[in-house]
């Protein structure tokens, strides 16, 4: 979208531009703050893709898809899942239950090393897999549309 | 001052009255319009007012939720959605208009006659407050030791419940791309139909 065509859009792009880190910061605030406040992996991977779908809506679909590839967000989408269940898995080689973070680390009773490091896992895999789909999910509409023209909107 | 209300209690009642009547105006709206880009800004709108009612109500991770997916993605999706139909919606025949409106207040009578059993809002003896729900928050710092309670119980107690949600995410990210494609090989393919224009 980004030419001299569409020059009256200035102001959208100079104002989006230093938006879209501080909203990418803000997700990861929200990730990995997510054990004392509100917020976690599935709000964290739905603001990140908004800094995405910020920068694709004022730069144009192409340049986001150049930044961040489809088959890269829709590999992160299977990535996560596979984490998410990975970790029950692990539990279940460690001779636990399915997702039993307990069990993660071999350690004594009252231990809470399992549970923190297996809730940091499987949030970082909800957070891979939400931004993964949810950008998948966006490029697959937008994709369809060269270029949102001034009179649809 | 109103019966009843004093102080704080007023000025939450007062709150909520306002943003429950904003919602209602911009329910009817989203019913009455027929632009469709309108409809989509104004259920963002929709959104971002409930999760600010979602925080009067002391629901913070609901209404963290209900902001970022309702009032963020959701809308830029209808978006994209959007540009792939048509504008604007047709206006319904005659006698279609009226059942419509008639299951809404058929539902909306029996949701007014279910709340009369409803237990006060937070109060300590309703079932949401007492059973599991204590459970979670005497157990959490001697099991868990997380501080967000509703992180231990999402990620935790109820894990296998999270891992569906994100298969079921990760499901509807499969669908839109089995109807739709992947995005930039469509995109690519109408780039190529306007060059062979050209």
């Amino acid at each position: 979208m980004a030419g001299p065509r569409s020059d009256h859009h200035v102001i959208l792009r100079v104002v989006a531009k230093p938006l879209i880190p501080i909203i990418a910061l803000f997700a990861l605030y929200v990730h990995f703050h997510g054990d004392y406040s509100p917020g976690g992996g599935f709000q964290a991977g739905v603001i990140i893709v908004v800094a995405v779908v910020l920068y694709a809506l004022v730069f144009g679909i192409t340049p986001a898809m150049r930044a961040v590839p489809p088959v890269f967000a829709r590999s992160l989408a299977a990535l996560g899942f596979i984490i998410f269940a990975g970790v029950g898995v692990w539990a279940l080689i460690m001779g636990g239950n399915f997702l039993d973070y307990d069990v993660l680390f071999n350690e004594e009773p009252g231990g809470h090393m399992g549970q923190h490091y297996g809730i940091i896992a499987v949030e970082v895999g909800v957070l891979f897999a939400v931004a993964g789909s949810m950008l998948s999910i966006f490029y697959a509409f937008a994709g369809r549309v060269t270029e949102i023209k001034d009179e649809d909107w | 001052m109103i019966a009843g209300y004093s102080g704080a209690d007023l000025a939450i009642a007062l709150i909520n009255v306002l943003l429950l009547g904003l919602l209602f105006v911009v329910g009817v709206a989203i019913a009455r319009m027929r632009s469709l880009f309108a409809i989509v800004m104004l259920s963002g709108i929709y959104s971002l007012i409930s999760a600010t009612w979602f925080v009067a109500l002391d629901a913070v991770d609901v209404a963290f939720t209900e902001a970022a997916v309702g009032a963020g993605i959701s809308t830029a999706l209808l978006l994209g959605a959007m540009l792939l139909t048509a504008r604007t919606a047709k206006p319904e025949k005659g006698a279609m208009q009226i059942v419509p409106i008639l299951v809404v207040l058929a539902t909306g009578a029996m949701l007014v006659y279910a709340t009369i059993d409803l237990p006060a809002f937070g109060d300590p003896d309703s079932p949401a407050n007492t059973y599991v729900g204590t459970d979670y928050l005497e157990r959490t710092p001697r099991e868990i030791a997380v501080p967000n309670i509703v992180t231990a119980v999402l990620a935790s107690y109820r894990g296998f419940d999270t891992l569906g949600e994100t298969g079921v995410v990760f499901t509807a990210a499969l669908a839109v791309i089995l109807l739709l494609g992947f995005g930039e090989r469509s995109l690519s393919a109408t780039f190529n139909r306007k060059k062979d224009k050209k």
